[in-house]
Protein backbone atom coordinates (compact mmCIF):
# COMPACT_ATOMS: atom_id res chain seq x y z
CA UNK A 1 0.00 0.00 0.00
CA UNK A 2 1.48 3.41 -0.96
CA UNK A 3 0.79 5.62 1.84
CA UNK A 4 -0.52 9.23 0.55
CA UNK A 5 2.73 11.35 1.82
CA UNK A 6 4.51 8.87 -0.86
CA UNK A 7 1.59 10.28 -3.17
CA UNK A 8 3.49 13.96 -4.43
CA UNK A 9 6.77 12.61 -4.78
CA UNK A 10 5.72 9.56 -6.80
CA UNK A 11 2.99 11.54 -9.07
CA UNK A 12 6.50 13.43 -9.90
CA UNK A 13 8.39 9.84 -10.60
CA UNK A 14 5.81 8.84 -12.90
CA UNK A 15 5.86 12.72 -14.79
CA UNK A 16 10.07 11.88 -15.47
CA UNK A 17 9.78 8.57 -16.53
CA UNK A 18 7.34 9.97 -19.17
CA UNK A 19 9.90 12.55 -19.90
CA UNK A 20 12.48 10.12 -20.02
CA UNK A 21 10.39 7.73 -22.36
CA UNK A 22 9.07 10.50 -24.81
CA UNK A 23 13.35 11.07 -25.18
CA UNK A 24 14.19 7.85 -25.18
CA UNK A 25 11.20 7.18 -27.80
CA UNK A 26 11.72 10.28 -29.75
CA UNK A 27 15.35 9.77 -30.39
CA UNK A 28 15.26 7.32 -33.12
CA UNK A 29 13.22 9.96 -34.73
CA UNK A 30 15.23 12.51 -34.32
CA UNK A 31 18.60 10.48 -34.96
CA UNK A 32 17.07 9.96 -38.73
CA UNK A 33 15.71 13.31 -39.19
CA UNK A 34 18.66 15.26 -38.54
CA UNK A 35 20.81 13.04 -40.78
CA UNK A 36 18.18 13.99 -43.23
CA UNK A 37 17.76 17.96 -42.68
CA UNK A 38 20.07 19.22 -45.28
CA UNK A 39 19.57 16.21 -48.00
CA UNK A 40 15.97 15.58 -47.45
CA UNK A 41 14.27 16.55 -50.26
CA UNK A 42 11.69 15.79 -52.80
CA UNK A 43 14.22 17.79 -54.85
CA UNK A 44 12.33 17.05 -57.79
CA UNK A 45 9.56 18.85 -56.97
CA UNK A 46 11.21 21.67 -54.54
CA UNK A 47 12.85 24.38 -55.90
CA UNK A 48 14.67 25.32 -52.89
CA UNK A 49 14.91 22.65 -50.38
CA UNK A 50 15.35 24.74 -47.32
CA UNK A 51 11.21 23.81 -47.04
CA UNK A 52 12.78 20.90 -44.73
CA UNK A 53 15.18 23.98 -42.75
CA UNK A 54 12.30 23.90 -39.78
CA UNK A 55 11.72 19.72 -39.74
CA UNK A 56 14.42 19.19 -36.22
CA UNK A 57 11.55 21.70 -34.44
CA UNK A 58 9.02 18.92 -35.25
CA UNK A 59 8.71 16.11 -32.86
CA UNK A 60 7.02 14.28 -35.46
CA UNK A 61 6.84 13.50 -38.87
CA UNK A 62 4.56 11.90 -41.06
CA UNK A 63 4.71 11.05 -44.58
CA UNK A 64 1.43 10.40 -45.69
CA UNK A 65 0.78 8.13 -49.02
CA UNK A 66 -2.86 7.61 -51.17
CA UNK A 67 -4.31 4.82 -49.02
CA UNK A 68 -6.13 2.10 -51.01
CA UNK A 69 -9.33 3.40 -50.69
CA UNK A 70 -7.69 6.89 -52.30
CA UNK A 71 -5.94 5.38 -55.17
CA UNK A 72 -9.23 3.30 -55.80
CA UNK A 73 -11.07 6.64 -56.07
CA UNK A 74 -8.22 8.51 -58.32
CA UNK A 75 -8.36 5.79 -60.75
CA UNK A 76 -12.02 5.38 -60.98
CA UNK A 77 -12.38 9.41 -61.40
CA UNK A 78 -9.78 9.64 -64.18
CA UNK A 79 -12.42 7.42 -66.19
CA UNK A 80 -10.93 4.04 -65.67
CA UNK A 81 -12.60 0.66 -66.55
CA UNK A 82 -13.40 -1.95 -64.38
CA UNK A 83 -11.45 -5.48 -65.28
CA UNK A 84 -11.73 -8.24 -63.11
CA UNK A 85 -8.21 -9.45 -64.44
CA UNK A 86 -6.28 -6.91 -63.17
CA UNK A 87 -7.29 -8.01 -59.43
CA UNK A 88 -4.66 -10.28 -57.57
CA UNK A 89 -5.93 -14.29 -58.10
CA UNK A 90 -7.48 -15.21 -54.36
CA UNK A 91 -5.66 -18.48 -54.89
CA UNK A 92 -2.32 -16.83 -54.23
CA UNK A 93 -3.28 -15.91 -50.21
CA UNK A 94 -1.58 -18.69 -49.17
CA UNK A 95 1.15 -18.55 -51.28
CA UNK A 96 2.17 -15.15 -48.64
CA UNK A 97 4.27 -17.04 -46.11
CA UNK A 98 7.16 -13.96 -45.41
CA UNK A 99 6.13 -10.75 -43.10
CA UNK A 100 6.72 -8.63 -46.04
CA UNK A 101 4.68 -10.31 -48.62
CA UNK A 102 1.88 -10.66 -46.43
CA UNK A 103 2.25 -6.60 -45.90
CA UNK A 104 2.35 -6.32 -49.66
CA UNK A 105 -0.69 -8.09 -49.97
CA UNK A 106 -2.79 -6.36 -47.22
CA UNK A 107 -2.70 -2.89 -49.13
CA UNK A 108 -2.80 -4.97 -53.00
CA UNK A 109 -5.78 -6.97 -51.91
CA UNK A 110 -7.09 -3.35 -50.06
CA UNK A 111 -7.08 -2.05 -52.88
CA UNK A 112 -8.60 -4.59 -54.70
CA UNK A 113 -11.26 -4.80 -52.96
CA UNK A 114 -11.91 -0.73 -52.63
CA UNK A 115 -11.50 -1.27 -56.02
CA UNK A 116 -14.55 -3.40 -57.07
CA UNK A 117 -16.42 -1.24 -54.19
CA UNK A 118 -16.49 1.37 -56.30
CA UNK A 119 -17.67 -0.10 -59.54
CA UNK A 120 -20.46 -1.94 -57.52
CA UNK A 121 -18.94 -5.34 -57.65
CA UNK A 122 -20.27 -7.03 -54.91
CA UNK A 123 -19.92 -10.49 -54.29
CA UNK A 124 -16.24 -9.44 -55.75
CA UNK A 125 -15.82 -6.88 -52.65
CA UNK A 126 -16.61 -10.00 -50.08
CA UNK A 127 -13.89 -12.15 -51.25
CA UNK A 128 -11.67 -9.55 -51.35
CA UNK A 129 -12.52 -8.06 -48.14
CA UNK A 130 -12.15 -11.81 -46.93
CA UNK A 131 -8.71 -11.93 -48.37
CA UNK A 132 -7.45 -9.07 -46.64
CA UNK A 133 -8.96 -10.36 -43.66
CA UNK A 134 -6.54 -13.41 -44.16
CA UNK A 135 -3.86 -11.01 -44.38
CA UNK A 136 -4.47 -8.74 -41.72
CA UNK A 137 -4.57 -12.16 -38.99
CA UNK A 138 -1.67 -13.74 -40.76
CA UNK A 139 0.20 -10.50 -39.66
CA UNK A 140 -1.29 -10.43 -35.91
CA UNK A 141 -3.35 -7.69 -36.62
CA UNK A 142 -6.27 -8.28 -34.44
CA UNK A 143 -9.71 -7.23 -34.91
CA UNK A 144 -9.10 -5.18 -37.99
CA UNK A 145 -11.39 -7.45 -40.28
CA UNK A 146 -13.45 -9.39 -38.04
CA UNK A 147 -17.11 -11.62 -38.72
CA UNK A 148 -18.72 -8.70 -38.15
CA UNK A 149 -16.70 -6.37 -40.64
CA UNK A 150 -18.19 -9.21 -43.01
CA UNK A 151 -21.99 -9.09 -42.42
CA UNK A 152 -22.05 -5.39 -41.97
CA UNK A 153 -20.32 -5.23 -45.90
CA UNK A 154 -22.50 -8.12 -46.98
CA UNK A 155 -25.41 -6.41 -45.49
CA UNK A 156 -24.81 -2.86 -46.86
CA UNK A 157 -23.92 -3.64 -50.51
CA UNK A 158 -26.14 -1.74 -52.21
CA UNK A 159 -24.99 1.39 -50.24
CA UNK A 160 -22.16 2.92 -52.27
CA UNK A 161 -20.80 5.19 -48.87
CA UNK A 162 -21.45 2.27 -46.22
CA UNK A 163 -18.95 0.57 -47.98
CA UNK A 164 -16.60 2.77 -48.81
CA UNK A 165 -16.85 3.73 -44.86
CA UNK A 166 -16.40 0.09 -44.15
CA UNK A 167 -13.51 -0.42 -46.07
CA UNK A 168 -12.09 3.18 -44.59
CA UNK A 169 -13.01 1.62 -41.05
CA UNK A 170 -10.72 -1.68 -41.42
CA UNK A 171 -7.88 0.34 -42.92
CA UNK A 172 -7.93 2.62 -40.90
CA UNK A 173 -7.83 -0.69 -37.85
CA UNK A 174 -5.36 -2.21 -39.72
CA UNK A 175 -3.00 1.03 -39.70
CA UNK A 176 -3.45 2.57 -36.29
CA UNK A 177 -3.10 -1.23 -34.89
CA UNK A 178 0.38 -1.37 -36.37
CA UNK A 179 1.61 1.69 -35.94
CA UNK A 180 -0.16 1.92 -32.13
CA UNK A 181 2.13 -1.91 -31.43
CA UNK A 182 5.31 0.10 -33.23
CA UNK A 183 5.13 -1.79 -36.26
CA UNK A 184 5.52 1.46 -38.33
CA UNK A 185 7.74 -0.83 -40.48
CA UNK A 186 4.82 -3.07 -41.77
CA UNK A 187 2.34 -0.33 -41.94
CA UNK A 188 4.44 1.37 -44.82
CA UNK A 189 5.15 -1.55 -46.40
CA UNK A 190 0.86 -2.37 -46.74
CA UNK A 191 0.37 1.24 -47.58
CA UNK A 192 3.57 0.84 -50.75
CA UNK A 193 1.55 -2.75 -51.49
CA UNK A 194 -1.65 -0.95 -51.64
CA UNK A 195 -0.25 2.40 -54.41
CA UNK A 196 2.05 0.06 -56.16
CA UNK A 197 -1.51 -2.15 -56.98
CA UNK A 198 -3.14 1.10 -58.18
CA UNK A 199 -0.12 2.54 -60.16
CA UNK A 200 -0.86 -1.35 -61.69
CA UNK A 201 -4.47 -1.57 -62.82
CA UNK A 202 -3.88 2.19 -63.91
CA UNK A 203 -0.69 1.09 -65.90
CA UNK A 204 -2.61 -1.71 -67.42
CA UNK A 205 -5.65 0.36 -68.09
CA UNK A 206 -3.56 2.59 -69.93
CA UNK A 207 -1.95 0.23 -72.21
CA UNK A 208 -1.17 1.22 -75.54
CA UNK A 209 -3.88 4.14 -76.17
CA UNK A 210 -1.79 7.28 -76.77
CA UNK A 211 -1.02 9.68 -73.54
CA UNK A 212 -1.96 12.56 -75.15
CA UNK A 213 -4.90 14.09 -73.10
CA UNK A 214 -5.37 11.30 -71.51
CA UNK A 215 -6.19 11.47 -68.11
CA UNK A 216 -5.26 7.56 -66.35
CA UNK A 217 -1.96 8.63 -68.11
CA UNK A 218 -1.78 11.81 -66.04
CA UNK A 219 -2.99 9.74 -62.76
CA UNK A 220 0.44 8.09 -63.24
CA UNK A 221 2.26 10.03 -63.98
CA UNK A 222 1.93 12.51 -61.24
CA UNK A 223 2.38 9.55 -58.40
CA UNK A 224 5.97 10.89 -59.17
CA UNK A 225 4.93 13.57 -56.61
CA UNK A 226 3.84 10.80 -53.76
CA UNK A 227 6.82 8.35 -54.83
CA UNK A 228 8.95 11.36 -53.21
CA UNK A 229 6.56 10.66 -50.23
CA UNK A 230 7.76 6.68 -50.18
CA UNK A 231 11.24 7.27 -50.39
CA UNK A 232 11.26 9.44 -47.42
CA UNK A 233 8.62 7.08 -45.73
CA UNK A 234 10.59 4.11 -46.16
CA UNK A 235 13.75 5.57 -45.23
CA UNK A 236 12.60 6.91 -42.12
CA UNK A 237 11.48 3.29 -41.12
CA UNK A 238 15.08 1.68 -42.31
CA UNK A 239 16.05 1.15 -38.57
CA UNK A 240 13.96 0.39 -35.71
CA UNK A 241 13.84 1.93 -32.26
CA UNK A 242 17.35 -0.50 -31.74
CA UNK A 243 18.85 0.92 -34.45
CA UNK A 244 19.01 -2.18 -36.51
CA UNK A 245 18.14 -2.23 -39.95
CA UNK A 246 14.75 -3.66 -41.07
CA UNK A 247 15.62 -6.49 -43.93
CA UNK A 248 12.31 -5.71 -45.25
CA UNK A 249 12.16 -2.38 -45.62
CA UNK A 250 16.13 -2.55 -47.38
CA UNK A 251 14.98 -4.82 -49.29
CA UNK A 252 11.90 -2.96 -50.62
CA UNK A 253 13.89 0.55 -51.35
CA UNK A 254 16.32 -1.64 -53.62
CA UNK A 255 13.47 -2.91 -55.07
CA UNK A 256 11.49 0.34 -56.06
CA UNK A 257 15.01 1.91 -57.35
CA UNK A 258 14.08 1.11 -61.13
CA UNK A 259 10.73 2.44 -60.45
CA UNK A 260 12.57 6.00 -59.31
CA UNK A 261 14.53 5.74 -62.38
CA UNK A 262 11.58 5.86 -64.56
CA UNK A 263 10.37 8.56 -62.60
CA UNK A 264 12.87 10.61 -63.01
CA UNK A 265 12.06 11.02 -66.67
CA UNK A 266 8.88 12.38 -65.96
CA UNK A 267 8.88 16.65 -65.47
CA UNK A 268 6.24 18.29 -63.81
CA UNK A 269 6.15 22.25 -63.26
CA UNK A 270 3.82 24.58 -61.47
CA UNK A 271 2.73 27.72 -61.42
CA UNK A 272 2.42 29.47 -58.19
CA UNK A 273 -0.93 28.53 -56.31
CA UNK A 274 -3.23 31.48 -55.31
CA UNK A 275 -6.28 30.33 -53.18
CA UNK A 276 -9.88 30.82 -53.96
CA UNK A 277 -11.75 30.97 -50.56
CA UNK A 278 -15.52 30.46 -51.79
CA UNK A 279 -17.22 32.33 -48.34
CA UNK A 280 -20.31 30.62 -49.29
CA UNK A 281 -19.52 26.74 -49.93
CA UNK A 282 -16.43 26.75 -47.43
CA UNK A 283 -14.56 25.18 -49.88
CA UNK A 284 -11.36 26.91 -51.21
CA UNK A 285 -9.99 26.26 -55.12
CA UNK A 286 -6.20 26.30 -54.97
CA UNK A 287 -5.58 27.48 -58.50
CA UNK A 288 -2.65 26.53 -60.33
CA UNK A 289 -1.60 24.80 -63.74
CA UNK A 290 0.75 22.43 -63.80
CA UNK A 291 2.87 20.54 -67.19
CA UNK A 292 3.56 17.17 -67.32
CA UNK A 293 5.66 15.80 -69.74
CA UNK A 294 7.47 12.38 -70.76
CA UNK A 295 8.14 10.96 -74.01
CA UNK A 296 5.76 8.17 -75.17
CA UNK A 297 8.98 5.91 -74.67
CA UNK A 298 9.38 6.56 -70.89
CA UNK A 299 6.34 6.28 -70.26
CA UNK A 300 6.16 2.71 -71.77
CA UNK A 301 9.13 2.02 -69.49
CA UNK A 302 7.45 2.91 -66.70
CA UNK A 303 4.56 1.07 -67.29
CA UNK A 304 7.28 -1.92 -67.92
CA UNK A 305 8.65 -1.23 -64.00
CA UNK A 306 5.14 -0.90 -62.61
CA UNK A 307 4.10 -4.33 -63.96
CA UNK A 308 7.52 -5.98 -62.85
CA UNK A 309 7.61 -4.98 -59.62
CA UNK A 310 3.70 -5.82 -59.03
CA UNK A 311 4.57 -9.33 -60.60
CA UNK A 312 7.35 -9.72 -57.75
CA UNK A 313 4.65 -8.40 -55.09
CA UNK A 314 2.15 -10.86 -55.56
CA UNK A 315 4.44 -13.94 -56.22
CA UNK B 1 12.78 -5.19 -0.57
CA UNK B 2 10.00 -3.09 -0.26
CA UNK B 3 12.06 -0.56 -2.27
CA UNK B 4 12.38 -3.19 -5.17
CA UNK B 5 8.13 -3.81 -4.94
CA UNK B 6 7.55 -0.26 -5.04
CA UNK B 7 9.98 0.42 -8.14
CA UNK B 8 8.06 -2.53 -9.92
CA UNK B 9 4.71 -0.22 -9.16
CA UNK B 10 6.09 2.40 -10.82
CA UNK B 11 7.48 0.89 -13.55
CA UNK B 12 3.94 -0.98 -14.20
CA UNK B 13 2.10 2.02 -13.53
CA UNK B 14 4.07 3.52 -16.23
CA UNK B 15 3.64 0.63 -19.27
CA UNK B 16 0.46 1.31 -18.29
CA UNK B 17 0.07 5.00 -18.78
CA UNK B 18 1.85 4.36 -22.12
CA UNK B 19 -0.29 1.80 -23.15
CA UNK B 20 -3.38 3.35 -22.04
CA UNK B 21 -2.27 6.94 -23.73
CA UNK B 22 -1.41 4.76 -27.11
CA UNK B 23 -4.80 3.17 -26.85
CA UNK B 24 -6.79 6.42 -25.89
CA UNK B 25 -5.12 8.25 -28.83
CA UNK B 26 -6.50 5.14 -31.61
CA UNK B 27 -9.86 5.62 -29.72
CA UNK B 28 -9.70 9.55 -29.91
CA UNK B 29 -8.94 9.67 -33.54
CA UNK B 30 -11.12 6.74 -34.25
CA UNK B 31 -14.76 7.80 -32.56
CA UNK B 32 -13.74 11.45 -32.19
CA UNK B 33 -12.01 12.93 -34.79
CA UNK B 34 -13.24 11.32 -37.77
CA UNK B 35 -16.40 12.34 -37.16
CA UNK B 36 -15.16 16.07 -38.00
CA UNK B 37 -14.41 14.53 -41.63
CA UNK B 38 -18.50 14.18 -42.06
CA UNK B 39 -19.80 14.50 -44.93
CA UNK B 40 -16.71 13.10 -46.43
CA UNK B 41 -15.10 9.56 -46.70
CA UNK B 42 -12.02 9.29 -44.63
CA UNK B 43 -9.33 7.94 -46.65
CA UNK B 44 -8.75 5.49 -43.90
CA UNK B 45 -4.85 6.41 -42.95
CA UNK B 46 -3.98 7.06 -39.36
CA UNK B 47 -1.72 9.88 -38.79
CA UNK B 48 -1.77 10.74 -34.35
CA UNK B 49 0.40 11.23 -31.89
CA UNK B 50 1.28 12.46 -28.32
CA UNK B 51 2.15 15.67 -28.20
CA UNK B 52 3.02 18.61 -25.78
CA UNK B 53 2.28 22.33 -24.90
CA UNK B 54 5.12 23.62 -27.08
CA UNK B 55 5.57 20.72 -29.71
CA UNK B 56 4.93 20.62 -33.58
CA UNK B 57 4.20 17.93 -36.27
CA UNK B 58 4.19 17.94 -40.18
CA UNK B 59 2.94 15.87 -42.60
CA UNK B 60 3.48 15.76 -45.79
CA UNK B 61 0.90 14.57 -48.66
CA UNK B 62 0.26 14.74 -52.55
CA UNK B 63 -3.56 16.27 -53.31
CA UNK B 64 -4.86 15.19 -56.22
CA UNK B 65 -7.05 17.32 -58.70
CA UNK B 66 -10.90 16.16 -59.27
CA UNK B 67 -11.07 15.27 -55.65
CA UNK B 68 -12.31 17.64 -52.71
CA UNK B 69 -10.56 17.31 -49.81
CA UNK B 70 -11.47 17.89 -45.86
CA UNK B 71 -8.45 18.41 -43.39
CA UNK B 72 -9.58 17.98 -39.50
CA UNK B 73 -6.89 18.17 -36.89
CA UNK B 74 -8.57 17.65 -33.44
CA UNK B 75 -6.45 17.64 -29.79
CA UNK B 76 -8.06 15.71 -27.25
CA UNK B 77 -9.48 18.20 -24.25
CA UNK B 78 -6.12 18.35 -22.44
CA UNK B 79 -4.67 20.39 -25.02
CA UNK B 80 -5.47 24.04 -26.09
CA UNK B 81 -6.92 24.42 -29.40
CA UNK B 82 -4.19 23.14 -31.96
CA UNK B 83 -2.82 25.89 -34.71
CA UNK B 84 -2.01 24.64 -38.12
CA UNK B 85 -0.97 25.89 -41.77
CA UNK B 86 -0.78 24.19 -45.08
CA UNK B 87 1.95 25.10 -47.05
CA UNK B 88 3.56 24.52 -50.39
CA UNK B 89 6.28 23.46 -51.99
CA UNK B 90 7.19 26.89 -52.23
CA UNK B 91 6.96 27.87 -48.67
CA UNK B 92 3.56 29.88 -49.39
CA UNK B 93 1.46 29.72 -46.86
CA UNK B 94 -2.23 28.76 -48.18
CA UNK B 95 -4.33 28.52 -44.92
CA UNK B 96 -3.49 29.14 -41.41
CA UNK B 97 -6.16 28.33 -39.16
CA UNK B 98 -5.18 31.24 -36.58
CA UNK B 99 -6.83 33.52 -39.17
CA UNK B 100 -10.22 31.65 -39.15
CA UNK B 101 -10.92 31.09 -35.27
CA UNK B 102 -8.84 27.73 -34.79
CA UNK B 103 -10.90 26.27 -37.02
CA UNK B 104 -10.32 22.08 -36.93
CA UNK B 105 -11.06 21.87 -40.30
CA UNK B 106 -10.52 23.12 -43.98
CA UNK B 107 -11.81 22.10 -47.47
CA UNK B 108 -10.25 22.58 -50.56
CA UNK B 109 -10.47 21.52 -54.14
CA UNK B 110 -6.99 21.36 -56.47
CA UNK B 111 -6.61 22.57 -60.69
CA UNK B 112 -4.05 20.55 -60.32
CA UNK B 113 -1.92 18.13 -58.00
CA UNK B 114 -0.10 19.12 -55.58
CA UNK B 115 2.60 18.28 -52.73
CA UNK B 116 1.73 19.94 -49.92
CA UNK B 117 2.75 20.16 -46.17
CA UNK B 118 0.80 20.30 -43.08
CA UNK B 119 2.55 21.84 -40.12
CA UNK B 120 0.96 21.55 -36.57
CA UNK B 121 1.60 23.00 -33.34
CA UNK B 122 0.34 22.76 -29.73
CA UNK B 123 0.27 26.35 -28.32
CA UNK B 124 1.18 26.94 -24.71
CA UNK B 125 -1.96 26.98 -22.88
CA UNK B 126 -2.83 29.06 -20.14
CA UNK B 127 -3.19 27.03 -17.31
CA UNK B 128 -1.30 27.48 -14.28
CA UNK B 129 -0.24 23.64 -13.99
CA UNK B 130 3.31 23.12 -12.95
CA UNK B 131 3.45 20.54 -15.92
CA UNK B 132 2.72 21.28 -19.43
CA UNK B 133 -0.59 19.27 -21.06
CA UNK B 134 0.16 16.63 -23.21
CA UNK B 135 -2.45 14.75 -25.17
CA UNK B 136 -3.09 12.66 -28.54
CA UNK B 137 -3.36 15.31 -31.59
CA UNK B 138 -4.63 13.32 -34.79
CA UNK B 139 -4.19 14.55 -38.35
CA UNK B 140 -7.32 13.15 -40.56
CA UNK B 141 -8.15 13.58 -44.15
CA UNK B 142 -11.33 13.15 -45.90
CA UNK B 143 -12.20 12.91 -49.39
CA UNK B 144 -14.73 12.92 -52.20
CA UNK B 145 -15.14 13.32 -55.76
CA UNK B 146 -15.64 17.06 -57.38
Amino acid sequence: MISKTYLPGLLRFIFICNLVFFVVACGTDKKNKKGQGDEVGLEDFISDDDIFDDINKAKKIFYSLPSPLETAMLIKSAGADYDPELLNDLGNVRNYITNKSKALNLGIYTTDLSFASLFDQTQTSINYMNASRSMAEALDITDAIDNETIKNLENNLDNRDKVMDIISETFLNSSSYLKENDRQGVAAIVLVGGWIEGLYIAAELVGNSPIEDNKLADRILEQKLSFNIVERMLEDNRTNEEGEEDVDIVSLIEQIQDLKTAFDKVMIESTQIEVDADEQSNVSTLKSKTNISVTPEDFKQLQIVINKLRTDFIQ
Amino acid sequence: MKNILRVIIILGLFVSVQSYTNAQCKGFAKKICKLELIPYIHDGNYHAAVLTEGEEAELYKTFYSDQEYRIAICGSDALPDIEFQVIDAHKNVLYDNRNNGLNRIWDFTLESSQQLKISVKVPVGNSESEYPASGCVAIMFGFREK
